[in-house]
């Protein structure tokens, strides 16, 4: 140390000797700087590198920055994949029902053709009858057709008992329904025409029912209002609540639980969707015929068809989306803010950073781009940490509901669109408050 | 103890001329040459320049009328009590400030006229400060903070590094790139910033009281290599109070009210290498 010392000493001095004045010197310092030396485009990948520094240097204070963020889109992507899931559900359930199924319901309709939410008052006006059934079944394109009675009655075998939807349905309603049956059969057109009383049970009411005794339910009688009925299958699972049902012949029904001439509901399988509105039109006019309602009167009956239903169920799903998103959007601003609250502490903290900044020569736009990457960077963390979360979330919500886990590419880019755009909107105005400082005031700043 | 071994390093420890132009083949690095100017051009020319400023209500008129020319190679002290208008003119050399009246040449270009952006890039290319209070990152590494001017220049990452590397070598903290400012003693410090001052070859080395938070030992240690420096063809200005201080340039100018009263060669500098030699022994014999 002590020689390098003298050496080091030496040569400069002597230098200085020959070299008083100010006559210039093309003595060695650093090499000067050639146009090759310089290479623009790397100052982004710089200032990210500056940005990510600054964030660690205060790593507790950036992770819990980003936790608004996090937060909020956790909560937008678990919103999403939820009503999604249940909008995926609901239009399973419905395509299950058949995509070409009109539904005459008896009720206040109108003359013209849109959708009307089935009413208090449709269950209690009856116009619908046996006779609407058969004449219906005779237009054209109709393949099959139901008339339905339904009934909550008290379900009873040997000790067992289970309150439950009895319906009176058609031999043909198995195919508009898209029935499977796992044990037994379907009952029988005589079994239809001589009204025998048999029944075919749905999974629940089965499990209810048979699963005491482990009997094996077929041939079995069970009585329904006091009248023995004799199991003839059971059904397979449709799931949502579809399996607490009892079938019976419709003639039956009529005869011996329902004891009225007028029915609940028709269902009317057409051969093919595309024909579904030529079809609802005949049958508009032909109930119309039979009920004699002069023209320009509301129908006593209404009519709809699964698609109507499916742009029900959507109309609900995406209110439900735009509520649910719309709540934790409101998270994600007091994210935001939570960031640009940060920022500018930042920025202030940082004043006589940027002043050295400046002051050895960093443009505005690098000190701007320094904050707003930094801001960036905080909400796409946030972003990406919550869009896990958010899955993971979603995945636990769904498996709990028993819904399907839609992934769509919505929910998969979403996160970093709103986080990005949360960390622009969110950043600008500090990284401006930096970029526009004076940098002698900011130099003279503890 | 440690601490007096760390002063007794050397305080320039780049080589002579000459054995730096031999030794100049690695990597391609070509002889190092200053930004010097051609011959005799003056490297600051200002011209009857103002400046005036509100401060509330009341307008402070820092600067009113200076005239000077600085010629390449010189080393310039700039003297005058609190109030006299030095750091105003210290801000309008460096480029950090606009004047309010008169112009101002650096390096054959009209500075005064630039714009915001293109002041930026002077203060990058031609200009390197060393501040009174040091002004290092404290969070980043003695070669970060080194590297930082080359970043806002542009340069390549491996050009940056190796330059740092040359500049810390240059200013003999070869051996502690690595460490953080809070790690460094003062003297260490300030030639930190003299590194980074460096970095980009400047025309023009800015000190502003770069001896104002040191020791009188540490002093001598960075005046020290601002004149070997100087020695090698850098011009300097440097802002002092100090009377002692100006004592090491080779010209001393003194503002009072805003005015320059008074510029003069100094007929004998000081030698700081010399007196920084007999420091360093003095350290090493007390540390003995």
């Amino acid at each position: 140390m002590n020689t390098t010392t003298y050496q080091g000493k030496d040569a400069p001095s002597s230098a200085s000797t020959s070299t008083s004045g100010p006559s210039p010197q093309r003595h060695s310092i650093l090499p000067p700087l050639k146009k090759r030396d310089f290479d623009r485009a790397g100052k982004l990948g710089s200032n990210i590198s500056i940005a990510l520094e600054a964030l660690w240097a205060n790593r507790l204070r950036s992770l819990l920055t980003t936790l608004g963020i996090f937060i909020g889109v956790a909560a937008v992507i678990a919103a999403l994949i939820m009503t999604q899931g249940v909008g995926a559900n609901i239009t399973n359930t419905i395509s299950s029902l058949g995509t070409n199924i009109i539904t005459i319901s008896p009720g206040a309709g109108s003359s013209s053709r849109g959708f009307r939410p089935p009413t208090e008052s449709s269950g209690t006006t009856l116009s619908l009858t046996p006779g609407d059934a058969q004449a219906v079944a005779k237009i054209a394109h109709v393949t099959a057709e139901s008339p339905i009675i339904s009934v909550t009655e008290q379900v009873v075998y040997g000790n067992q008992n289970w309150n439950t939807r009895v319906q009176g349905v058609s031999t043909s309603f198995q195919t508009i329904q898209n029935w499977t049956i796992v044990q037994g059969g379907w009952f029988s057109s005589s079994d239809y025409q001589s009204a025998r009383s048999v029944a075919l049970l749905g999974q629940t009411v089965y499990h209810q029912l048979f699963d005491a005794s482990g009997m094996n339910p077929i041939g079995q009688n069970i009585r329904i209002r006091d009248q023995v009925y004799r199991v003839v299958g059971i059904l397979d699972t449709k799931g949502n609540g579809a399996d607490d049902v009892v079938f019976v012949p419709f003639s039956t029904a009529m005869d011996r639980i329902k004891n009225s001439t007028y029915i609940d509901q028709i269902l009317v399988q057409v051969d093919d969707s595309g024909n579904i509105d030529s079809v609802q039109g005949e049958i508009t006019t032909l109930l119309e015929q039979r009920h004699r309602i002069p023209k320009g009167n509301a129908d006593d009956f209404n009519l709809t068809n699964s698609n109507q239903l499916l742009q029900t169920a959507n109309q609900f799903t995406s209110l439900l989306t735009y509520l649910l998103v719309g709540i934790a959007a409101i998270s994600l601003a007091v994210g935001g803010i939570g960031i640009m609250n940060i920022m500018i502490v930042s920025v202030t903290e940082r004043t006589r950073e940027i002043g050295i900044r400046i002051s050895i020569g960093a443009q505005r736009e690098d000190i701007r781009s320094q904050f707003l990457i930094e801001a960036l960077i905080l909400s796409l963390i946030g972003g990406i940490l919550g869009m896990f979360i958010g899955f993971l979330l979603g995945f636990a919500i769904t498996n709990l509901l028993a819904i399907p886990f839609v992934v769509t590419v919505t929910t998969l880019l979403m996160p970093f669109v709103i986080s990005a755009a949360i960390g622009v909107i969110f950043g600008l105005y500090p990284a401006a408050r930096a970029a526009r400082l004076d940098p002698i005031e900011a130099l003279r700043s503890l | 103890m440690n601490q007096n071994m760390d002063m007794s390093t050397t305080p320039v420890s780049f080589s002579s001329p000459k054995t730096t132009r031999s030794s100049s083949a690695p990597d391609g690095a070509a002889p190092l040459v200053v930004n010097a100017d051609k011959q005799g051009k003056p490297i600051i020319v200002v011209n009857n320049l103002h400046k005036r400023y509100q401060i509330g209500r009341t307008f402070v008129h820092a600067l009113r009328g200076v005239s000077l020319e600085v010629l390449p190679g010189e080393f310039v002290a700039v003297r005058g009590p609190s109030g006299s208008g030095k750091s105003t003119f210290m801000n309008l050399i460096g480029c950090l400030d606009h004047p309010t009246q008169g112009t101002y040449w650096l390096s054959g270009k009209q500075v005064s006229q630039l714009s915001s952006q293109e002041l930026a890039r002077v203060r990058n290319r031609l200009i390197g400060f060393v501040f009174q209070g040091f002004n290092l990152l404290s969070r980043a590494s003695a070669l970060s903070n080194v590297e930082m001017p080359m970043i806002y220049a542009g340069l390549r990452k491996e050009l940056r590094q190796r330059r740092a590397r040359q500049a810390l070598q240059l200013v003999g903290l070869g051996a502690r790139m690595n460490h953080k400012p809070s790690e460094l003693s003062g003297g260490q410090q300030q030639r930190v910033a003299i590194a980074r001052a460096l970095v980009n070859s400047p025309s023009l080395l800015l000190a502003d009281e770069p001896t104002g938070n040191l020791d009188s030992r540490t002093s001598v240690e960075v005046i020290a290599i601002l004149q070997a420096l100087n020695q090698h063809g850098l011009t300097i200005v440097l802002v002092t109070h100090e009377p002692d201080i100006a004592e090491y340039a080779s010209r001393q100018i003194t503002f009072r009210d805003g005015r320059l009263v008074r510029d003069e060669p100094v007929a004998n500098p000081r030698d700081a290498q010399a007196e920084w030699a007999i420091i360093a022994k003095q350290n090493i014999d007390e540390a003995l």
